[in-house]
Parts: structure tokens; C-alpha cells; sequence
């Protein structure tokens, strides 16, 4: 919920000191909702505990969920023979990838729901089992025996684009783009930009994998209803996207599935995937019984999606005056063994890594790679965020280079009003210059007078 | 090896069985279905299980069961009184101090335990006090607002007694 800052309407018990802010906030409104505090519709249910998260669900004849993941990078899978595992007491259901009708799951349908012949990531999950408690549960993991051919893993993505690696994927360890190896994206010829150029400036950037971390764990219940209804308590980000994949997955129409939301303790783009709702309404229409999946900490933070991991190679033409005339990127994305949200990533992130930044001259090269590594997703802007924090930190040695005040550098190449973006959007409504004056002010920088004087609104000379 | 437990929860004597290795909040949640302490990481990282033990903030996930024999706990459950909501559940609610809500029932047991030892914190003290819980949506500064906010009315009425705390 966004705060209600300025507001005039609280309860009086209840003063709250204004937030010192450099920027005009309204504080009187003749609207009905804009500039009144609007409190949160399960604030009351949050606070007395009573607003239930998939965990909380408890319902009779309830099984747990335990599962088998892969112990190994990459490795053919010979055998899974859940036999020992079905007899242990207290068991009522173990699957394996023959027990799955249907095909794969996520945004690019690539990811099978339990490893089907090999193994492509450390703790991909292989066979699963339902039991009446958790200790049932994990004794059965125990007595399920895998037959692997252990394979090379390729683990630095620059390793995997090269054409002797080993292959992470039969079709290659480069996805590809509209039939290319990558997001291409071009304004004007940057190769007479840098001919222009007063400075080439080059870097290297890296960003590492980030785990989104919410505060709850993976979760899902799932229960037969009205005979033939699957019903699937979940904390999916994007319950229709699911159920289309479930769908598949589950060989199941739509009109025979539900999946209810709701309570979600906390997402950050971690939801944005199937964790746990696959192989919960698996066991479920298996079982016929309500079965919970949740996942340990340890779990969701080794094996959900995360954040990738990005490389950037920076080129930069710039003319004495701080005015960038060309920019190359190579982008390097990590996206896992599977594609996750890393295709969608890249396009994200070649579609604002050349900044907020009026430069005729563009070139982004944008890769997604693949290695045997857990597959990436989305984390809070996409891939845009990686992006930005490298592309902010190339303006800043541009500016050292340079001998510019770093502030300058930046004001100088704000977008105008009518400026292009990379990919040609003509820009209106911007606001960078402003954006930057108000938090100069908030950080008790003074600027310098030509930099307080400039506008988004001015036309450029 | 299971034994017979006995305490308080939230004012009802209870009764249940345990093993020396089940941890308080396995027993709140799954066998007394009193689901407000919440599993977040399961080691005593994230507060978000925090329950009173007489009175004293503590993990439940890292407290053996049948440690707490005759003891009184108190969670969220316990807070409403009368049907009024706690001043900590009123103040959090109006300053907006939960967002998805999966750290606010541990945030409120931690934010009780600390006003009752010091019913006048300072922000540091606040700060202190409340430093084994985390929220990863970001709102602490609402956390902390809320928490002075209580802490500002009970000072008129109890200025007698605000000595101590850390």
C-alpha cells in the first residue's frame, strides 16, 4: 500500500509526522480517495492473524508433500525406482515424470514438472511423494533410487556460448531471438558515432544472482472437489498464467480447474512462477486426498527462481562536452538450465540498458545463455535493474574520465522532451531532469546554478 | 518418545503430546492450530514465529515444546481483548504497517514485548528491540511509527513506571 503521505485525514490519536520532502505534496484535495488515507481491505485480518496463507490451511485427512531432487548438475536418468519408496508406511502416493499426462511448464512451456530422462540443475526435482506426515514423507524420499550417468556441467555462461561446451540443451546453449543468438536492437550507425568521438570509454560489469527471499516459502494445497473439480490454493503472482500451464501439465480443461489466491507473503517476481502448484495437484488427483507442498528455506532459496546473473561490455563514444554520441552493450544473461523468465528478461533489459539518455547511436547485442545452473525468473523489473546499476556506473566513470562533475554528465544527456529511446519510442512526459534536482536536494547536494536552470520542457539547441 | 504438555495458551490451559525434539510453534500450529506465529525460515532468522513466553519475545521455531511446561504463551490469538483490538493491532493497521502481513503477527508479539519492559522507547531502543524480526516488503519506518505511537500514549499514563529496558 502506498503511503499516504501529506494526508490531513488520519484519526487526531493517531498524529503522523509529515515526511520532510523536497517535492510539493498536495495536502488538501476536494477528491473523494486522492490524498485520503485508504486503509488496507485485510489490514484488520493481517493484524489478528486471522487472514490464512497456504500454510495455514489445515484440512482433514491432509497429506504432506516430500520430494527427490537432483544431487547432481547434469546427468542422464537412467532409472527412478520409486518401489521402496511406495511400500514405506504411512505412504500414499509416489510419482515420477511417467506420472505426469501432460507436457511442460513455464512462460516458454520447457521445463518438465519432474526431470524426465536427464537432469539439467542441482536439485531439480525427480519423484515426489505423499504421505501421512512429514516423517513418512522423508523416509520415502529415502528409499527412492536413481540410475544417473553423471555428465561435464557448463556453469559460466561466456563457457556456454562457446561452440565446443558441452551442450546444456540438445538445441544449443544460446536461445534464440526472432531466429537470431540475440535481442539486436539498432539507432542510427554506432560506428560513426565513435568515429565522431572525442573518447572511447570501455567496461565490464557483472551483477550476481539475487534471491527474491519472501517471507513465506514456496506453498500450495490442493484437494479434489465435486468429484471432479481440482482446486489448488496457491500464492501465484499470475493465477491465469498458471492455470493455462497447468492445464497443460495436468491434462486437464480449464472449467476442471480452480486456483485460488489471495493471501501471498510476499512475491518480488517470485511468484511469477510454478513452484509448488504442479506437483500438488498432481498427488492430489492421484490421491484424491487434500495435499500440502511447502518448501524450507533452504529450498526456496537454493531452488526457486531468482534473479540471474547479468554481464554487460559497455562501449561509449563521448564528446568533450559530456555528450555520449554512441553506446554499444553486449548483454550477458544467465538464465539457467531452463528459460524461466530470461528471454523476457533480456528484451526487458535491452530496452532500457542504454539509459535515460538522448544518444543517436545505439547498438544492443542482448544474449540469453543457458548452464546448469537453477533457472533464473523474474526479480523486480525484469532485468531492467541489472541494467540500470552497470549503465549508472559506466556514466560515472565516463565522468572521471572526462574530469565532469558526475551530476553534469548526466543532465547534459537526460531525455528532453521528443528525444528517442533505443528502440524509437519518441519520448513525452519525461521528467529525468526534474527527478534528479529533487533528490540532489533531498541529498543536500547544492547543484550548480546551470544545472537547477535546465528542464525536461527546454528543446535542445 | 512422546510426553504430556501442559501450559497456557493465550490464557486456556492446554494439554498435548510432544517429542523432545518438537518445537514450540510445530505444537502452536499444527496441534493447536493456532496459526499466527508463522514458519519463515525455520531457524531463528526471521521473527516472523515470535510468540511471548511469559511475557519474553522468543522464537518459537527454535523452542524445544516441552521447555515451555506450565509456562504462559501469548500470540496474536491473545491480543484481542473484549473484541477491542490491542493498541499495537490499531496502530498497525492505521499507519499502514503491514503489507503482504507474513511478519506482522511476530512484529506485534516482539513490538508487545518490548513496551512492556520499556514503555517509552527511544528509536534506538525500538530499533533494538525489534531487530530480530525482519520484513522484506520494506516497511519498517510504518513499523517503527506505529510502535512510538503507542508508546507516546502510554507514557501520559504510566510516566511512573518507564524506567529500564536494554
Amino acid at each position: 500500500m502506498p503511503r499516504n503521505e501529506g494526508t490531513t485525514a488520519r484519526p487526531a490519536r493517531h498524529e503522523i509526522r509529515k515526511p520532510e520532502s523536497a517535492v510539493n505534496v498536495q495536502t488538501e484535495t476536494a477528491y473523494k480517495y486522492i490524498g485520503k488515507p485508504t486503509p488496507r481491505y485485510d489490514g484488520i485480518a493481517q493484524v489478528t492473524g486471522t487472514n490464512a496463507y497456504v500454510d495455514d490451511i489445515r484440512l482433514p485427512g491432509m497429506l504432506t508433500v516430500k520430494v527427490l531432487r537432483a544431487p547432481v548438475l547434469k546427468a542422464n536418468l537412467l532409472n527412478v525406482d520409486v518401489s521402496g519408496a511406495a511400500r514405506v508406511r504411512g505412504v500414499a502416493a509416489v510419482i515420477s515424470a511417467k506420472d505426469v499426462p501432460g507436457g511442460y511448464y513455464g512462460m516458454y512451456g520447457d521445463q518438465p514438472v519432474l526431470a524426465d530422462r536427464e537432469i539439467r540443475y542441482k536439485g531439480q526435482v525427480i519423484a515426489a511423494v505423499a504421505a501421512v506426515d512429514q516423517d513418512a514423507a522423508l523416509e520415502a524420499v529415502e528409499q527412492i533410487k536413481l540410475d544417473l550417468e553423471e555428465l561435464p556441467a557448463v556453469l559460466d555462461p561466456e563457457e556456454a556460448m562457446k561452440p565446443d561446451t558441452p551442450k546444456v540443451r540438445p538445441e544449443g546453449n544460446i536461445w534464440s531471438f526472432d531466429g537470431g543468438p540475440f535481442r539486436k536492437v539498432r539507432l542510427g550507425d554506432v560506428d560513426r558515432g565513435f568515429a565522431e568521438a572525442d573518447h572511447i570509454v570501455e567496461g565490464t560489469y557483472t551483477t550476481p544472482m539475487q534471491e527474491q527471499s519472501p517471507m513465506e516459502t514456496s506453498c500450495s494445497v490442493a484437494m479434489v472437489e465435486s468429484g471432479d473439480q481440482l482446486v489448488i490454493r496457491s500464492l501465484s503472482q499470475s493465477p491465469y498464467l498458471h492455470l493455462r500451464q497447468l492445464s497443460n501439465v495436468l491434462k486437464l480443461p480449464m472449467n476442471k480447474m480452480r486456483l485460488v489466491g489471495g493471501n501471498t507473503g510476499g512475491a518480488f517476481g517470485g511468484r511469477f512462477e510454478i513452484h509448488t502448484d504442479h506437483v500438488a495437484g498432481l498427488l492430489a488427483l492421484k490421491t484424491r486426498k487434500p495435499v500440502k507442498w511447502r518448501w524450507t528455506r533452504e529450498e526456496e532459496t537454493l531452488y526457486s527462481t531468482h534473479r540471474g546473473r547479468w554481464k554487460f561490455y559497455f562501449k561509449d563514444g563521448v564528446k568533450k562536452d559530456g555528450r555520449i554520441v554512441a553506446r554499444y552493450v553486449r548483454t550477458l544473461h544467465d538464465t539457467g538450465a531452463y528459460t524461466g523468465m530470461g528471454p523476457y528478461c533480456v528484451e526487458k533489459n535491452a530496452m532500457m540498458v542504454a539509459g535515460p539518455f538522448n544518444i543517436p547511436n545505439i547498438a544492443i547485442d542482448g544474449y540469453c545463455v543457458f548452464t546448469n545452473r537453477t533457472p533464473s525468473g523474474a526479480m523486480r523489473g525484469f532485468g531492467v535493474m541489472a541494467g540500470q546499476v552497470c549503465e549508472e556506473i559506466q556514466m560515472h566513470r565516463m565522468a572521471e574520465i572526462l574530469g565532469m562533475d558526475p551530476w553534469e554528465i548526466r543532465f547534459v544527456n537526460a531525455w528532453r522532451e521528443g528525444d528517442m529511446t533505443a528502440t524509437g519510442k519518441v519520448v513525452d512526459n519525461v521528467g529525468a531532469i526534474e527527478c534528479m534536482q529533487a533528490v540532489a536536494k533531498l541529498a543536500g547536494i547544492d547543484l550548480p546554478e546551470r544545472l537547477k536552470a535546465m528542464s525536461s520542457r527546454e528543446k535542445r539547441g | 518418545m512422546k510426553y504430556v504438555l501442559s501450559f497456557t495458551v493465550n490464557g486456556q490451559p492446554m494439554e498435548t503430546l510432544a517429542e523432545p525434539t518438537t518445537s514450540l510453534l510445530d505444537v502452536l500450529r499444527d496441534k493447536l492450530e493456532v496459526t499466527s506465529p508463522k514458519r519463515g525460515c525455520e531457524s531463528g532468522d526471521c521473527g516472523a514465529c515470535t510468540v511471548l513466553v511469559n511475557g519474553k519475545a522468543v522464537p518459537s521455531c527454535l523452542t524445544v515444546a516441552l521447555t515451555v511446561a506450565g509456562s504462559e504463551i501469548t500470540t496474536v490469538e491473545g491480543l484481542v481483548q473484549d473484541g477491542q483490538l490491542h493498541p499495537l493491532q490499531r496502530a498497525f493497521y492505521e499507519h499502514g504497517a503491514t503489507q503482504c502481513g507474513f511478519c506482522t503477527c511476530g512484529m506485534l508479539m516482539a513490538a508487545k514485548a518490548l513496551l512492556d519492559r520499556n514503555p517509552s522507547p527511544t528509536r534506538d531502543e525500538i530499533v533494538l528491540g525489534m531487530s530480530g524480526n525482519l520484513c522484506r516488503c520494506g516497511g519498517y519506518v510504518q513499523v517503527m511509527e506505529a510502535i512510538e505511537d503507542v508508546a507516546g500514549r502510554k507514557y501520559e499514563v504510566k510516566a511512573a513506571d518507564t524506567r529500564g529496558g536494554k
